[in-house]
């Protein structure tokens, strides 16, 4: 199995998407000659040519609602919006037409297609390269949400994206663009939404993260075993619909849990899995529910790793948890 | 990239005085009466029922019937349905009174294989595109046969038979949507054209500047169709714009812009045409600014004496879309008092029947609260059905 980081991972995914189903355009700022600002869709645009690897006026709202217009049309279309920050002039879009197309036309009209985005800090982007906004995605009904944390995973559930019958949010976690790397399966390959992954099984706490904040839930989970407390770490994979068997499973083993995300504290997707666990898990829990996570204040730049839930917040958490 | 020089080229129906833009005009200019006979607005009906051979589309005399049929069943449609709301047995009506020829003169010019996306005040244009009365007035009671599964407000309701689009209550949406929908068939090099209805106050939306800007920069094959009915709820147009029309708007997106006089079916009819050859011919996007005049409130919720006195509708009143084709079938297509009495009493036995039909069936099941909202039930929302189907209303859920 070929080595790559997580934007080859998407890049393979891609390409490979349009040559098998030529329903699939691809459309943003800069998407096309110069391959993205991330690279992701590098040369894309050569293969594919300008009729499918679209450089677009510099407008969310328009690059969304394009996108709808030409789901509705036939097409397959997967936006990138530059950074998930720059997501909210396309938000009516997404919100009130994207996410209720299927269900406002009784069935006449499902509206399919995937938006890309970089999500998360870790650059020194400041609050407007940073940000982490996936709860204000979920809470509206009608999006599933995914956000993979390894190049297999990214490919793997990219495809299935671009195959589900509804709109999909895919939050690539930016900081890990390059840093992640592994072995990714050659050709097709899908990995279906709505799973988690048990990345590391343990008996003691069960820690539970996505993206970017998987790999400092893993060191975290590393040093809580030196000093003796084993963690259980679930990578969600897909936000939403998210696998409330997967987490009731570890918890119910563990009776302990420590939710990590980048987003602020308040109303999180961390305060729905907690919801979740007390109305599906409450009379195995041995200790509070803990979050570990941004801060209800605008991403800072200079002190962004404060900011961030890093493992060095995770481990006295999980310590607490284990210990309580 | 350098600046234009030149305005956008100007379409045929536009003025004769060549590429000069429209002198400047006081800022309510666009919705005065006495605007639509300015010299670079379209017309063909003139005051005495006689066309302008100039500019006559040259319909035939069953097309011209038809359509006035069709006007006269969309405005006793109107009609009634503010009267069932007033009695309380819909929650809402929004509808078209003084707009019809805007919106079926349009509706008809689309050839069969386009596309409408529409805003929701185009009832018209689907029964034009064949939907069903019944399947109206359904949505109107959000009853079991609604299309829309009585998930929407009445007047948001669905055709996708007659190639007509979902209808949601955000202002100017669909504009943007139309151009991507015409977009991807320019990808796919299918000949189909895409026509956006929208009202004068969806031009001041994010979406006019989006969807113009896109069809502009890829030449989508679409028409923008604004009903400029000079009012957006209680806001009047010189409260949307200081330019002195809305169909200048393109020139600075690449568009060709049009003016016709939008209670004038058969300039209407004659604008649309043009814009749908147009783009057709791979030549890009039309704005078409119909001057037309909201004779009734916004909506049923809406009462118009608080911000319009009545006088204002007057001069609009004398130049009624309905009243102006009534004078041209009876004098060039043999129309007849009888005739219209007849025709009267048969759309009066088919609203009738079709509100009687509406209102006796059941609403939906609470089950269809959770369909489509993803193509199959997620776990969540399977427990969330459940709830509801073994709650306090589970034996029914009276209206």
């Amino acid at each position: 199995m070929p080595q790559m980081n997580m934007v080859q991972a998407i890049n393979d995914a891609l390409r490979l998407e349009m040559r098998r189903d030529g329903r699939v355009v691809v459309l943003g700022e800069d998407v096309g000659k110069v391959g993205g600002v991330f690279r992701v869709t590098q040369g894309l645009y050569d293969e594919f040519g300008d009729d499918r690897v679209i450089d677009t006026p510099l407008s969310e709202g328009g690059i969304i609602g394009t996108a709808i217009g030409m789901a509705l049309y036939g097409l397959v279309p997967v936006p990138e919006i530059q950074f998930s920050d720059f997501i909210f002039p396309a938000y009516d879009q997404i919100v009130s037409e994207l996410a209720k197309y299927r269900y406002r036309s009784g069935g006449e009209y499902p509206a399919k297609l995937v938006i890309r985005t970089p999500v998360g800090g870790g650059i020194r982007g400041g609050h407007y390269h940073s940000q982490s906004p996936e709860a204000q995605f979920i809470h509206v009904a009608g999006l599933k949400v995914v956000c993979p944390a390894s190049p297999a995973d990214a490919k793997g559930l990219l495809l299935a994206s671009i195959r589900d019958p509804d709109p999909v949010l895919f939050f690539e976690p930016k900081r890990i663009y390059r840093a992640a790397k592994g072995e990714v399966p050659e050709g097709d390959y899908v990995v279906p939404l709505g799973k988690a992954n048990v990345v590391k099984p343990g008996q003691h706490v069960t820690v539970i993260a996505w993206g970017a904040m998987l790999y400092e839930a893993l060191e975290a989970a590393s040093q809580a075993g030196k000093q003796g407390v084993d963690c259980e770490v679930l990578d969600l994979r897909t936000l939403w619909p998210i696998d409330i068997d997967a987490i009731v499973a570890s918890v119910k083993k563990t009776g302990r849990v420590v939710v990590v995300h980048e987003a602020p504290k308040s109303c999180g997707l961390g305060g729905e899995i907690v919801s979740l666990i007390n109305e599906k898990a409450f009379l195995h829990l041995e200790a509070p529910p803990k979050r570990v996570t941004g801060f209800d204040t605008p991403f800072p730049y200079t002190l962004e790793n404060e900011y961030l839930p890093l493992a060095h917040r995770i481990l006295p958490a999980i310590l607490e948890t284990a210990r309580y | 990239m350098t600046a234009p020089t030149q305005s956008a080229p100007r379409p045929e129906t536009s003025a004769p005085n060549g590429s000069r833009p429209p002198e400047t005009k006081p800022l309510s200019a666009a919705r005065r009466p006495e605007d639509t006979h300015a010299s670079d607005v379209v017309r063909v009906l003139r005051e005495d029922g006689t066309l302008d051979p100039a500019t006559d589309p040259k319909l035939t005399s069953a097309e011209v019937l038809s359509l006035f049929r069709l006007m006269v069943r969309v405005r006793m449609l109107d009609d009634r349905l503010v009267a069932i709301q007033r009695q309380g047995r819909i929650g809402f009506h929004i509808g078209s009174l003084g707009e019809e020829a805007a919106i079926l003169g349009s509706a008809f010019a689309m050839r069969e294989n386009d596309w409408i996306f529409p805003c929701y005040r185009e009832f018209g244009a689907a029964l034009l595109r064949g939907m069903p009365l019944q399947r109206y007035v359904d949505n109107m009671f959000g009853n079991a046969n609604d299309p829309v599964k009585g998930r929407q407000m009445p007047d948001h309701y669905t055709w996708k038979k007659g190639h007509f689009g979902s209808i949601s209550s955000p202002i100017g949406t669909q504009i943007t949507q139309a151009a991507g929908f015409a977009w991807g068939a320019k990808i796919k090099k299918e000949d189909l054209v895409a026509l956006s209805y929208f009202g004068d106050g969806a031009t001041s939306s994010n979406d006019f500047h989006n969807g113009l800007n896109f069809a502009g920069v890829f030449k989508a094959p679409v028409v923008f169709f604004c009903r400029n009915n000079g009012w957006a709820i209680s806001v009047p147009t010189e409260r949307q714009t200081a330019s002195a029309t809305f169909a200048e708007k393109g020139i600075a997106y690449g568009i060709p812009g049009v003016r016709c006089d939008g209670n004038d079916l058969f300039a209407v009819v004659k604008a649309t045409r043009d814009a749908v050859a147009r783009a057709a011919r791979g030549e890009g996007p039309t704005l078409i600014e119909a001057l037309t005049y909201r004779l009734s409130g916004h909506s049923t919720s809406d009462d118009p004496k608080a911000y319009r006195p009545d006088s204002t509708l007057e001069p609009w009143r004398s130049m009624d879309p309905l009243s102006r084709l009534r004078r041209h079938v009876e004098a060039h297509h043999g129309w007849t008092d009888e005739q219209e009495r007849a025709l009267e009493a048969e759309i009066d036995a088919e609203i009738k029947s079709a509100v009687a039909v509406a209102e006796k069936t059941e609403g939906p099941s609470l089950e269809s609260m959770f369909e489509d909202v993803f193509a199959t039930l997620p776990w969540h929302l399977e427990e969330q059905r459940d709830e509801l189907r073994n709650g306090p209303r589970a034996k029914g859920h009276g209206h």
